[in-house]
């Protein structure tokens, strides 16, 4: 266990029962009327929720990052977030999204940008063409997103289907929790299983095959793990961005560096910025409640800023 | 016993065999786009040849499990690539990949091999070029190969630290290791090595000693460059005419 996982873990605790308390009405379990109803039923599954997706956006950026050697890689780079975020679009502009359908939409269209991805690169698991494939994925995904929003059938299909796709864990219950809590725990021990592979590829694909990495076997765990980690995520929460390239950041410092001891440290702590920032999402005094994607994306543009002012510092 | 048989990849290498002994450091040579390096990576078995093979104590590189093979077979890219700045204690603890354990008296035992162990905590961000080379000849040696194969290892290196790692090779192959050098510099192989291969445009056209094989008259055909030795055995230096 390396040394932030204690701490991130206690923080955790702390924030998980002060985050039921938190939100529009601020609530007493002792005055508030209902409140084992609001608690159990609404604030409990979100709060679960948060710590899920984040976690599993977390984990899925840091191993990203390892993968490709490049602290500014992101989980959206390998086409999977947008293959997901397109399958639920399609089940809303069919009117299949009641219940379990969206989900299952979102995570048929991660399945195929996984599917499509794994052909693409083939066997010999080249880091460069598999990038490529994903980016290609990504903007193909996006393409047909588009296309969906642009064959929405009346201004209030179109509107649904922008909404969801800002993010948000508002009116998510434990169905939802059930169905994303299994799959991300899945994910990341994938992810964590690739641990070993991708410390050997900090020094090169070359010396990590010569360190007896099989490329094909990380690749597929790395496909896997991402897929079913972001894929979960998105079919719960929607798009939320900028957690996968954030965290590994904040959480990097305090590790030893070495990309397999930072994939649980990111899970936690990317579980605890997502719980946050959902927090503060139903705390702020606005008309109707900022989406969780939206304000995590107002933090993660300028931070992506700061990192590429900062890297270019350091190269001059 | 780590022998290429006959190996061939088209337009690269044209049926290579020679047998690389252990206790012996031996430098590969030729000018740019000989094949050195692809030599090198098909002994690795990082590249597999169109024919022929390259065999590992009677067995094929190509059968072995990736892991097994790299148990046996440490090698260092030209590179030098390390993309996290890692201390050099986890950098050279790196080299325990294919054994999954700590391997804590392996390591030590190569950091100390190395002068190493003054930097143990120090980011490899903060070493300078020599330091650097050494720390990562210090992962390959962490894995305790019978076999260390090294592309250019002393390329991007001044004088003095040349002379310490190539003393630091010299010294793995008198504790019995075979050590495999792709090298550009002919004085180097001349005085450090123990056998050289010289390749030519995918062929094998020298597989002797050093004084035999980098004949002058050898280097005018391959390089192109009339020149002549200097210097005693042993510190030989080679002037271009």
């Amino acid at each position: 266990m390396t040394r932030p996982v204690p701490l991130l873990l206690l923080a955790l605790a702390a924030a998980i029962p002060l985050s039921l308390l938190a939100g529009r009405v601020w609530l007493d379990p002792w005055t508030t009327p209902n409140a084992a109803i609001i608690l159990g039923e609404l604030r409990l599954p979100r709060a679960l929720l948060a710590v899920v997706v984040g976690a599993g956006l977390g984990a899925a950026g840091a191993a990203m990052q390892g993968y490709l050697r490049n602290p500014l890689a992101d989980p959206g780079l390998f086409g999977i977030a947008p293959g997901a975020a397109f399958g639920a679009v399609l089940s809303l502009l069919l009117g299949l999204a009641s219940g379990w359908l969206l989900p299952l939409f979102a995570l048929v269209g991660a399945a195929c940008a996984m599917l499509l991805l794994a052909l693409i690169a083939g066997r010999a698991g080249g880091v460069a063409l598999f990038t490529l494939a994903g980016m290609m994925i990504a903007s193909l995904a996006g393409a047909l997103t588009s296309l969906a929003i642009s064959l929405a059938p009346n201004a209030f299909a179109t509107s649904e289907i922008v909404v969801w796709l800002m993010g948000a864990l508002t009116d998510r219950g434990w169905q939802d929790v059930a169905l994303a809590a299994p799959l991300t725990l899945t994910g990341i021990v994938l992810l964590r299983l690739a641990g070993r592979g991708l410390d050997a590829l900090t020094l090169g694909e070359a010396a990590a095959r010569s360190l007896g990495i099989s490329p094909g076997r990380l690749q597929a765990l790395l496909v896997a793990g991402v897929g079913l980690t972001v894929g979960s995520g998105v079919a719960v929460a929607g798009v939320i961005g900028f957690v996968g390239l954030m965290v590994p950041h904040l959480v990097r410092p305090v590790t030893d560096r070495r990309p397999s001891s930072l994939i649980i440290p990111s899970a936690l702590a990317g579980a605890l910025l997502v719980l946050i920032a959902d927090c503060v999402c139903r705390i702020l005094p606005l008309v109707t409640e900022l989406r969780l994607g939206i304000a995590l994306s107002l933090i993660g543009a300028p931070f992506f800023l700061h990192l590429l002012l900062k890297m270019r510092r350091e190269a001059v | 016993m780590l022998e290429a048989r006959e190996i061939a990849l088209s337009g690269r290498l044209a049926g290579i065999t020679a047998t690389l002994r252990p206790g012996e450091v031996t430098a590969i040579c030729g000018p740019n786009g000989a094949g050195k390096s692809t030599l090198l990576q098909c002994l690795v078995g990082l590249l597999k040849p169109e024919s022929g093979a390259a065999v590992l104590d009677g067995s094929d590189l190509g059968s072995l499990q990736p892991r097994a093979r790299a148990r046996v077979i440490g090698y260092l890219p030209q590179d030098g690539e390390i993309a996290w700045d890692l201390s050099v204690r986890n950098l050279v603890a790196f080299g325990r990949l294919p054994f999954g354990d700590r391997g804590t008296a392996q390591i030590d035992a190569a950091m100390d091999a190395l002068d190493l162990e003054s930097f143990s905590t120090r980011p490899v961000s903060r070493l300078s070029g020599g330091e650097k080379a050494r720390a990562l000849l210090a992962r390959v040696l962490a894995g305790e190969p019978r076999w260390i194969l090294a592309d250019e290892p002393l390329a991007a290196l001044d004088l003095g630290h040349q002379q310490a790692l190539v003393g630091h090779l010299r010294k793995a192959a008198r504790n019995g290791a075979g050590v495999v050098l792709v090298m550009h510099d002919l004085a180097l192989a001349m005085n450090h090595a123990d056998r050289v291969l010289v390749l030519d445009r995918g062929h094998l056209v020298a597989d002797a000693a050093p004084e035999d094989a980098l004949d002058p008259v050898l280097i005018e055909r391959v390089w192109a460059v009339p020149a002549r030795w200097l210097g005693e055995r042993g510190a030989r230096a080679l002037v271009a005419d």
